[in-house]
């Protein structure tokens, strides 16, 4: 495979964290390529740094040595404006814990990408396709009668299927989840899954933070996090 | 439009936000009221004090008052600038009342009823001869009879909403009024080896509501020329204690004075050889804000304070809301960690914290304003209940020297207030939301996590 045909490259990732007075060494030399597309699942113990890794990917984080390349751009040379649209436009988060906001409705969850791209303006001028895709994705996630609840009035999988939905909204090339069937019950986390491989078969490149080795079978590759170290390398 | 969706949202749904609105609110009724009150306090009382002294006053501090007076305002009332001028007597007497047999001490103010009309506002403050001021010294049961009018306080009570309770009818009542006559050389008139005192009665024929608490509560209004008399003011040269000077509208206050007082100087250099010469030694050519600034000096002065001391609530505003945003957006670390997630910048973080403290400051206004609105609308029915209801009364005429408690407080000081509280509210929340800006998000992500 060429260079070109990996979204998300990571060289040499290192990421440590001061914990008191001990350095805890979470990624040591981490190299990743993931292909468009792929359903990439990243498997390891807790504090094995999968989330860690995530958020470096997702430029919520840095590294502290190494890099991450989206589409062969290193997103560490990103200019704030860029690394802010980097993560309006082109990942998609989906968290454990949903992370839902309270204070607005699940629509207006849904549509918060999209209000933070357009803009006050854009957004009196433009919300209309916004709505339209937003009603649609919480229809084809089960989600269309509950679109003016707000999140406490809805169910964990439910609320998961919201988050999903927002991460999806302005169709971004990457969703990264972190563990997201890892605060359901098993049923609720087959449902939520199925959604995950509709995505996958539908074209869409996921990375997926897990510990489920059932949940980290229906991935197209499965990588392995100990030690700070993938194991076996990635070649 | 979510930095303006979420400021509205998080208005509506966090309690701490009531205590925040609430905490402006209580900062401007309290701003709102005592700045109303003490900038109504001054200026009523300097707008009064106008009226009651007119523009300009030729006065002197001696008893013994200065002569030649009516040549002076001759000349004053050919000059191009002034519009009137009055003779003003203030003296002392011995008031007894002939009904009740009470007597006191007070201020005697002997004035020329028609040009002193013209001169002041004195005919606003009649109740009974309020449209002919001319006949304020006429009773008018008898106008034949010599009349007196009296300050407002002397004798007419108050209903428990403040509100004077005027007879309808002019009731006969009398009054013997004693003075000690001076010389123009300042001594006392003697008959024989014993002091002689002027004695004269006069009948109530109106009272004065000048507003003035100190003025309404001490003097007493006679003629002019009976005064004169009963003072000794006719002795020799005829004097007067002072001259109340009214200047054409439009004509500056300044230099209006500055002429009058140069045309006094010649005058006074013209009459250097009269024989009560020396009495003009003692005279002062003033407008009425210095006539009169041993009263207003002080509250002006007191107003200044005010304004300073209302510096420390507004950093004390300031450090309240930038408690109650310190919390609230402590609370939120979730949330900024979300919307980090999704591509806001730390601008737009920002945004979304200092619209929600300048909604807080807003609405917070809006109540305070409103509260103090309400508040002042009653102030003097609300302190007057007081009085009746349990004796105490917060307002003192005697030293607040006005008649009610200013309630009307403008248009510009609300806006000001309003305008200071969204800016305490944005320098209270500033050091919070830049914290918040600035927060690592995948520490705000992970407190849940762990």
């Amino acid at each position: 495979m060429k260079q070109n045909d990996y979204i998300l490259t990571c060289e040499q990732l290192y990421k440590s964290y001061q914990m008191g007075a001990m350095r805890l060494e979470v990624l040591k030399g981490i190299n990743l390529n993931i292909a468009k597309g792929e359903f990439v699942a990243v498997k390891g113990a807790s504090g094995s740094g999968k989330s860690t890794l995530m958020h470096i990917l997702g430029a919520l984080d840095k590294p502290d040595k190494g890099k991450v390349l989206f589409e062969g751009e290193n997103i560490a040379a990103f200019s704030g404006r860029k690394i802010n649209e980097f993560r309006n436009k082109k990942i998609g988060f989906v968290f454990q814990f949903y992370h839902l906001l309270d204070e607005l409705t699940v629509l207006q969850n849904v549509l918060l990408a999209p209000m933070v791209q357009m803009g006050a303006i854009g957004w009196l001028l433009h919300s209309a396709k916004a709505k339209k895709t937003a009603a649609q994705l919480l229809g084809e996630l089960g989600l269309a009668e509950r679109a003016e609840h707000r999140p406490y009035q809805l169910s964990g999988g439910e609320r998961q299927r919201a988050a999903i939905a927002r991460a999806l909204i302005n169709e971004p090339d990457v969703i990264l989840a972190d563990e997201p069937t890892g605060n359901l019950d098993s049923k609720t986390g087959n449902d939520i899954l199925k959604v995950f491989e509709k995505l996958h078969n539908a074209g869409q490149t996921i990375v997926m933070v897990t510990h489920d080795d059932r949940i980290a079978e229906k991935a197209s590759r499965i990588i392995r996090l100990a030690d700070g170290k993938i194991n076996p390398p990635v070649v | 439009m979510y930095d303006i969706i979420l400021p509205l949202k998080l208005f509506k749904t966090s309690r701490l936000t009531i205590l925040a609105v609430a905490a402006v609110a209580v900062c401007v009724f309290v701003v709102i009221v005592v700045m109303t009150v003490m900038n109504g306090l001054v200026t009523d009382f300097i707008d009064m004090n106008h009226e009651f002294f007119s523009d300009c006053i030729i006065s002197t501090d001696s008893l013994v008052g200065f002569g030649h007076y009516d040549e002076f305002e001759n000349i004053l009332r050919s000059s191009d600038f002034v519009e009137s001028v009055t003779p003003v007597i203030n003296t002392f007497g011995l008031v007894k009342s002939n009904s009740s047999g009470k007597n006191a001490a007070l201020s005697l103010m002997g004035i020329e009823l028609e040009s002193h009309a013209k001169t002041t506002d004195f005919a606003k403050s009649l109740y009974y001869r309020k449209d002919k001021p001319s006949l304020a010294f006429s009773p008018s049961y008898n106008p034949q009879l010599p009349g007196c009018v009296l300050g407002i306080d002397l004798l007419v009570e108050r209903d428990q909403w403040g509100k004077y309770l005027q007879s309808a009818y002019l009731p006969r009542w009398s009054y013997g009024i004693t003075c000690f006559p001076l010389t123009p050389k300042g001594t006392l008139v003697k008959t024989g080896t014993s002091v002689s005192a002027n004695t004269g009665t006069f009948y109530y024929s109106d009272n004065s509501n000048s507003g003035l608490a100190r003025v309404d509560s001490a003097y007493v209004y006679l003629p002019f020329e009976k005064l004169q008399s009963l003072a000794g003011m006719d002795i020799g040269a005829k004097r007067t204690s002072a001259i109340f000077i009214k200047f054409k509208k439009g004509a500056d206050l300044n230099k209006s004075v500055e002429k009058t007082a140069a045309l006094w100087k010649d005058f006074v250099a013209r009459n250097s050889n009269s024989e009560v010469s020396g009495l003009f030694k003692n005279v002062n050519v003033q407008d009425f804000r210095s006539y009169r600034r041993e009263t207003i000096a002080p509250m002006e002065k007191e107003q200044t304070m005010m304004a300073l001391l209302f510096l420390l609530v507004g950093v004390i505003t300031v450090f309240i809301i930038f408690v109650i945003f310190y919390m609230i957006i402590g609370g939120k670390n979730r949330d900024i960690g979300i919307l980090k997630s999704v591509g806001v910048s730390q601008l737009g973080i920002m945004r979304v914290f200092l619209r929600y403290a300048v909604l807080t400051g807003l609405v917070g206004a809006a109540i305070g304003i409103a509260a103090a609105l309400v508040f002042l609308d009653n102030i003097n029915g609300l302190e007057n209940w007081l009085y009746v209801k349990f004796g105490f009364q917060m307002w003192n005429r005697e030293i607040y020297a006005i008649g009610a408690i200013p309630d009307r407080p403008g248009i510009a000081l609300p806006i000001e207030v309003a305008a200071s509280a969204v800016i305490a509210c944005l320098l209270g929340a500033l050091l919070p939301t830049i914290k918040a800006a600035r927060q690592n998000c995948v520490d705000t992500l992970r407190v849940n996590q762990i």
